[in-house]
């Protein structure tokens, strides 16, 4: 179970900011919210995508423990 | 000073706080940027941030500009949630020996937050709302950091 937070454009679409997520992997947790929400998966495949774990960025996949925070962060706009 | 903040600030006390009790600082410059009204179409500037992330990854290339530009001191005030037309959105204020390192030192840090910072930011009007990208324009202004060779 991770702390799964989307962000932006991301949080809009999917209709939630912040989510208890089964999952051992940034991949295994991309699945699961993946699986419901078919939009929300194509835009978490989208271009310039970054995750982070734990406040930090990391690229593909990670193992995830079970009190992680995994954000997905989309195309950041600046200030 | 790295720091977000949900409410309105006044620039003149942050340019007062932060000149206050300095004896070897020759410069201090500092940039404030305002929410346009882009002639009604923006009504309301939505800003989101990463609590905790955003503050780590603007510390960052803080620490890249007091390097680069030898500064003495820095101070970025951002605000985040929602910021109506006229108020101030970003502070930034930079403190070196002599003025041209606090002149690019603060030219350089507006430039990475404008295109870089871990930022999302949604405009709210009478059309509707929609999110914000950088324009080619504020990536054109960051690159310029990429090569140039500036003395500190």
């Amino acid at each position: 179970m991770a702390r799964v937070l989307l962000f932006g454009p991301l949080r809009d679409l999917a209709g939630w900011r912040e989510r208890q997520v089964e999952g051992g992997s940034i991949a295994a947790l991309r699945a699961a919210i993946s699986a419901e929400d078919p939009e929300l998966a194509l835009a978490l495949a989208g271009p310039g995508v970054q995750v982070a774990l734990d406040q930090a960025l990391v690229r593909g996949d990670a193992a995830v423990g079970a009190a992680s925070e995994v954000a997905f962060l989309p195309p950041m706009s600046g200030g | 000073m790295i720091r977000l903040t949900e409410h309105p600030f006044d620039a003149g006390a942050l340019l007062s706080e932060f000149s206050a009790g300095r004896r070897e600082t020759g410069a201090i410059a500092t940039f404030t940027g305002l929410a346009r009204a882009e002639q009604g179409a923006a009504a309301v500037l939505e800003l989101e941030a990463y609590p905790g992330f955003t503050e780590a990854q603007i510390g960052r290339i803080a620490e890249t500009a007091r390097l680069r530009f030898g500064l003495h001191d820095l101070a970025i005030l951002h605000r985040v949630g929602r910021i109506q037309p006229g108020e101030p959105i970003v502070f930034v204020a930079t403190a070196a020996g002599h003025r041209r390192a606090a002149f690019e030192a603060c030219d350089f840090l507006m430039d990475y937050l404008k295109s870089r910072a871990p930022f999302w930011k949604k405009e709210h009007g009478p059309a509707g709302a929609r999110w914000i990208e950088p324009t080619a324009q504020d990536h054109a202004d960051r690159a310029r950091w990429d090569h140039e060779e500036t003395a500190p």
